[in-house]
């Protein structure tokens, strides 16, 4: 017997891959709680709902979705380069869908300064002066876009760690479960996105 | 142990393509939202979202060239998900 | 009967890896010791609210304040709660006897992740230490009961984030083990072993992962607007501001009923893995054990509103809640008739591990059909928040999951530290054990059907003769558990050794070394044939 543990050194990509979808299921469930209480109160507020969500910029929302999609595509290009072997191509396309998760946090930032320049933050005395239902969607724009820009932070932090690996050469054509991971991360956050994207800003 | 096969490698050109689609839908589900379909509207939001993620989940995430297992687990899971949400709307809605 | 004899071979208790001492151990990724780890951690935790279940039970020897207040009363059952069911019996079984044994019944190293395996250990010890931390740090401890409703919990002056913090941690810990059991069963059985030649206790951890990955983020999110509501006082649940306290409910149950089966099922697997060992005889129905596994966490996930028939959910909902609850009865009872029918015809030897498997049998169905009396709309009216509801989730939790604790830690001790404990001080613990219990929570039935609330503190004078008695019961429950523990202890330090197969055992971890070497088998095995085939036994010495 070896004299350092060695059990370690087991690599199952496919086990790992399945391993990071169970993870996807409970980062949906996580969020599929949020959409539940959304779901119960915009039946039960739908007019409070509409009119609040007028006060969001459907354009600063619509240009983050843009932003999210190709960054998607860039993330999922990426893998397909490490695939081929063109880790050089693999790293252009990841600094790619970098940029884009900066521009899309730098987006919310402008987005809720703005909101909170006009006290509209969960427990201001403006918020608590609305309607039942807009203080709600209030509530659920923020903790659902807080949480979601969470999660893009965690994906940030994944593909920069990405980045470092394919560089060092530790990420290579034959050994690329991190980056196909991470990669499967990056899209849980642009799926979510699909799903806020119509919920918050788009009520008619 | 099983189907370590040679993984799939999507074309570059498949991933544009999967955009441009993405890029429609997103386009118009924001100009249906400027019509008034009233209590539809959700209706057709959630529906223009679920294609949106379904092509997400199919081709960026792969699932299309992944294990019969993995197509059913996800598939599964989205089930428990609408479940969840029916038997909580059975009181809701039926109060 | 020497204590000075020693086993030749070096095992994982022996084995160094990069640290000596206790680093080793809390460096250590091999799945055997993080199960120890879990398994110290949780005996202490246990202990410590075991002695306050018993203070709760000296309060009620009379009515009125005996030897504590309300107030204290209330931060007492709330931590004896938060314990109990977050750090002693969700991890219970699946952490500790899960880690240690579910990679080795399927004929791997180890598990999957064993990194991942480390880090949820340290979570799960984060997530304990906080919920302790609720109790000292400043203000007083929390008072709203394990459940944590709102809008009560939302505006407690106590700690309650702390607590909630704590649970959220704790779910995380739980989400993580989940998963790596489940790629853990798919990628690393033995080769031959299919699906239907694993063990059942695998099939049981199985079941119980997916319910820990697809139920624990609801209440993790749940807590999380709970906190939010504390700290920004968004609204969610808050009636005043237009939120909806039942749906708090909807979210905790929707985990917290699906909990009672991560419990649960588990334990159902340790019991199926001893029937078969002590009867000499093929388990009785292996597909059907297992595929009710699977049947019970998938109906199990969808009950949850039957802890909501008196909050004013609809009135079709209430019906639909109801009838799941009673068919999610049907392949628990599956279980139980397999479990008779495996001791039907064999050879069976009354040794500790089975006596106290079949106690279990004999307590989870006084609480599995007090738990249909529960599931009917209209005895539940009658007996919501009653002490009925204490006794039947006591029956169910103590007497199902923690008698298989018990039961387990006797059938796999010997493997566990290659030494063997007294049977005789075993078997009087049982003693102790299973009458303490009886006579505890037997009668918080019939005073919970004659109308005593649950989570009083003080009590009408008519409900007395049932409380003293029921204090008495913990006492000797009490005696029962240190006797239990040290009779433990005590084999750990001092028994005879066991050797490798001391129950003639036929699945495969009997047929390594006790205590295992570091990776389990020298050579990963071949499954030929059926885990509970009796036929060849003597392949061993």
């Amino acid at each position: 017997m070896s004299t350092h543990p060695t059990h370690n050194e087991h690599h199952d990509p496919e086990g790992s891959k399945i391993g990071m979808w169970l993870f996807i299921f409970t980062e949906l469930f996580l969020f599929g709680g949020l959409f539940l209480v959304y779901a119960v109160f915009r039946n039960k507020y739908s007019a409070e709902f509409h009119h609040a969500a007028e006060e969001l910029n459907a354009f600063i929302g619509t240009m983050n979705t843009v932003v999210l999609l190709v960054s998607s595509m860039t993330v999922a290009m990426s893998v397909t380069a490490i695939q081929k072997g063109n880790s050089k191509k693999a790293i252009g396309l990841l600094i790619l869908t970098v940029l884009a998760a900066l521009i899309f946090m730098v987006n919310k930032y402008f987005e809720w300064s703005h909101k909170f320049e006009f006290n509209l933050y969960p427990g201001s005395d403006v918020v608590k002066g609305l309607d039942h239902g807009e203080i709600l969607f209030y509530g659920l724009y923020y903790m659902m876009t807080g949480l979601h820009a969470l999660h893009v932070l965690i994906g940030l932090v994944l593909l920069i760690i990405v980045i470092v690996r394919l560089k060092s050469g530790r990420i290579t054509k034959d050994h690329y479960s991190l980056h196909e991971n991470s990669g499967l991360y990056w899209h849980l956050v642009d799926l979510i996105w699909i799903f806020l994207f119509p919920l918050l800003y788009l009520i008619t | 142990m099983k189907n370590d096969k040679h993984p799939h490698i999507s074309s570059y050109n498949q991933h544009i393509t999967v955009l441009l689609v993405l890029l429609i839908l997103t386009f118009i589900t924001v100009a249906v939202s400027g019509l008034h379909f009233s209590t539809f509207s959700v209706g057709v939001a959630l529906i223009i979202a679920s294609v949106k993620g379904a092509t997400v989940l199919t081709y960026f995430m792969h699932l299309k060239y992944e294990s019969l297992f993995l197509k059913l687990i996800v598939a599964g899971v989205f089930l428990v998900y609408a479940l969840v949400i029916v038997l909580t709307f059975t009181d809701y809605l039926l109060r | 009967m020497s204590s000075t004899e020693k086993y030749t071979h070096e095992s994982y208790l022996e084995h160094k890896g990069k640290y000596k001492g206790l680093l080793g151990w809390l460096t250590s990724t091999d799945h055997k010791k993080i199960g120890l780890m879990y398994m110290y951690a949780i005996t202490v935790f246990f202990l410590v609210a075991a002695l306050l279940g018993l203070m709760m039970r000296i309060e009620k020897i009379a009515p009125g304040p005996t030897i504590m207040d309300a107030q204290t009363y209330n931060g007492v059952f709330t931590i004896h709660g938060v314990i109990m069911i977050f750090i002693v019996v969700i991890p219970g079984l699946a952490a500790v006897f899960g880690n240690l044994f579910l990679p080795i019944l399927i004929g791997a190293k180890d598990v999957a992740f064993p990194k991942l395996n480390l880090f949820s250990w340290y979570l799960f010890m984060t997530g304990a230490i906080l919920g302790l931390f609720s109790q000292f740090v400043g203000g007083d401890p929390p008072d709203t009961g394990w459940t944590f409703y709102v809008p009560y919990s939302a505006e407690s002056s106590t700690n309650v984030i702390w607590a909630l913090s704590a649970a959220f941690i704790l779910g995380f810990a739980s989400i993580l083990t989940g998963l790596n059991f489940i790629v853990t069963i798919h990628r690393m059985r033995a080769p031959g072993m299919t699906w239907f030649k694993m063990p059942l206790f695998p099939w049981s951890l199985y079941a119980t992962a997916w319910i820990q990955v697809l139920a624990t983020p609801i209440v993790g999110i749940t807590l999380l607007m709970v906190i939010a509501e504390r700290v920004l006082n968004i609204g969610f649940f808050d009636p005043a501001l237009g939120g909806d306290p039942v749906l708090f409910q909807h979210l905790f149950w929707i985990y917290s009923h699906p909990a009672v089966y991560i419990m649960i099922l588990p334990a159902m697997g340790v019991v199926t893995e001893i029937f078969p060992t002590f009867s000499q005889k093929p388990v009785f129905g292996y597909g059907a054990i297992a595929i009710s596994s699977i049947a019970i966490a998938v109906v199990g996930y969808f009950v949850w509103g039957h802890h909501m028939f008196t909050s004013g959910i609809s009135y079709w909902s209430r019906w639909f809640f109801s009838f799941l609850t009673f068919i999610v009865a049907v392949p628990s009872a599956i279980k139980v008739f397999n479990w008779l029918s495996t001791m039907y015809g064999g050879k069976i030897s009354l040794k500790p591990p089975l006596l106290y498997a079949i106690s279990l049998i004999f307590l989870f169905l006084i609480g599995g059909f007090t738990g249909l009396t529960l599931g009917a709309l209209a005895t539940n009216i009658h007996t919501h928040d009653t002490a009925f509801v204490v006794a039947h989730f006591h029956y169910i939790i103590f007497g199902g999951m923690g008698f298989a604790f018990f039961a387990g830690i006797h059938y796999w001790f010997p493997k566990m530290y290659g030494r063997m404990y007294s049977f005789r001080w075993a078997n009087i613990a049982w003693g102790f054990l299973f009458l303490g219990f009886n006579v505890l929570y037997f009668p918080l039935f019939i005073i919970g059907l004659q109308g005593m609330p649950r989570r009083y503190f003080d009590y009408l004078p008519q409900y007395q003769t049932g409380h003293v008695i029921s204090t008495i019961g913990a006492f000797i429950l009490i005696i029962g558990i240190f006797m239990m523990i040290s009779n433990l202890i005590y084999a750990r330090k001092k028994g005879a050794l066991a050797g490798p197969n001391p129950w003639k055992g036929v699945t495969l971890e009997w047929k390594i070394p006790s205590p295992p070497p570091l990776e389990n088998f020298d050579e990963i095995p071949v499954i030929t044939h059926q885990p509970y085939f009796f036929g060849d036994t003597n392949d061993e010495d």
